[in-house]
């Protein structure tokens, strides 16, 4: 299985986009119409990342008009140009599916201080760019 | 050289083609492959080159095969087979992956997962009964033929059986990526058998 990971992981992007379970991200999209290649921007809530390696997703929610969009993108495609994170968000769930039946107030995430030393995406330090970003371990409250 | 080469299947992932879409791809290692003999039409009625792949130690081989195989010179190894010859071959080259480059279709033949035995609706897509409504007919083959004529049941009639560890063809499948220095192609789609299992690639006779 090990030689089929490192398969994988040279799949991968050279630099792993860095954001975390909760951020507002700015995707910027290469859409192709007819000859021409422009770049969409889609901004809303990672709610979710799902599988490892070069078969990473994540998805991200918006309400749009009021109406709930959710796009699910590939990590490593090479039609996502750039991600930008916008704002980091606190969260203390892996998947926020829970947003999706809350509307007001109880769809809001509250804003996560800036900090590089923080234990959060934007400080991490990793030592293969192409490392899987690992959920945080929850404290076990006893 | 040959028409095709032995692998081993490492696993399926999936990669990105030229237009950014994602293709399901099965990655095998194929060769590097040994030329362990040539068959002659003068000597052996026929034209072939057999290909070693898969080195092991030397005590999970047989003293014939083993003595085999030091006549190319060649190191213990599993498997062996025939392939067509094409161009100039000589004992003991090493072919490489660089036998297929992208955008070639291939045919991949290899062992596919053993089943065990198996029943009618697995093993042959019979339909199978009703599973409620006071139904006691499930998933049983039902009537296996007439009564008095012929009296038996006809040869290669479907029922139960043993099912997969077959040997299985996959005729043009489309090789995705290619990296000769690595020994690795990267197929389109599914190949039979399980990781880690023996393939056999060849160049595809539909093309």
């Amino acid at each position: 299985m090990n030689q089929l990971e490192r398969i994988q992981r040279s799949l991968t992007k050279k630099t792993m986009p860095v954001f975390e379970i909760g951020d507002t991200v700015r995707v910027h999209v290469k859409v192709v119409e007819g000859e021409k290649e422009r770049i969409q921007v889609y901004e809303g809530l990672v709610i979710a990342r799902k599988g490892a390696r070069n078969s990473e997703t994540f998805n991200v929610r918006k309400v749009s008009y009021g109406v709930g969009v959710e796009r699910i993108f590939p990590v490593h495609s090479p039609t996502i140009a750039r991600i930008d994170v916008v704002r980091q968000g606190k969260v203390r769930r892996a998947k926020l599916y829970y947003l999706r039946t809350k509307k007001g107030k109880g769809a809001k995430v509250s804003e996560r201080e800036y900090s590089p030393d923080a234990k959060g995406a934007a400080g991490r330090k990793r030592a293969k760019p192409a490392e899987t970003v690992a959920v945080e371990p929850v404290p076990a409250a006893t | 050289m040959t028409n095709g080469l032995l692998g081993k299947k490492l696993g399926m992932t999936q990669v990105y083609d030229d237009g950014g879409r994602l293709t399901t791809v099965t990655v095998v290692q194929a060769g590097p492959c040994h030329i362990s003999a040539i068959k002659t039409k003068e000597r052996h009625g026929y034209e072939a080159v057999q290909l070693a792949f898969g080195e092991v130690p030397a005590r999970k081989l047989t003293k014939p095969e083993l003595g085999h195989l030091k006549k190319a010179n060649l190191p213990p190894t599993r498997r062996l087979k025939e392939f067509k010859k094409t161009g100039d071959v000589e004992l003991g080259q090493v072919l490489k992956a660089d036998l297929f480059q992208k955008g070639d279709w291939v045919d991949v033949e290899g062992i596919s997962k053993g089943k065990g035995f198996q029943g009618v609706m697995k093993r042959h897509n019979y339909r199978g009964g009703p599973e409620t409504h006071g139904s006691m007919f499930h998933r049983a083959p039902g009537s296996i033929g007439a009564s008095s004529h012929p009296s038996r049941v006809w040869k290669n009639k479907a029922l139960p059986g043993h099912m997969g560890s077959e040997r299985i063809t996959v005729q043009r499948l489309k090789v995705v990526e290619a990296r000769p220095d690595e020994n690795l192609l990267f197929i389109s789609g599914a190949v039979p058998g399980a990781t880690g299992g023996f393939v056999t690639v060849r160049k595809s006779k539909k093309s």
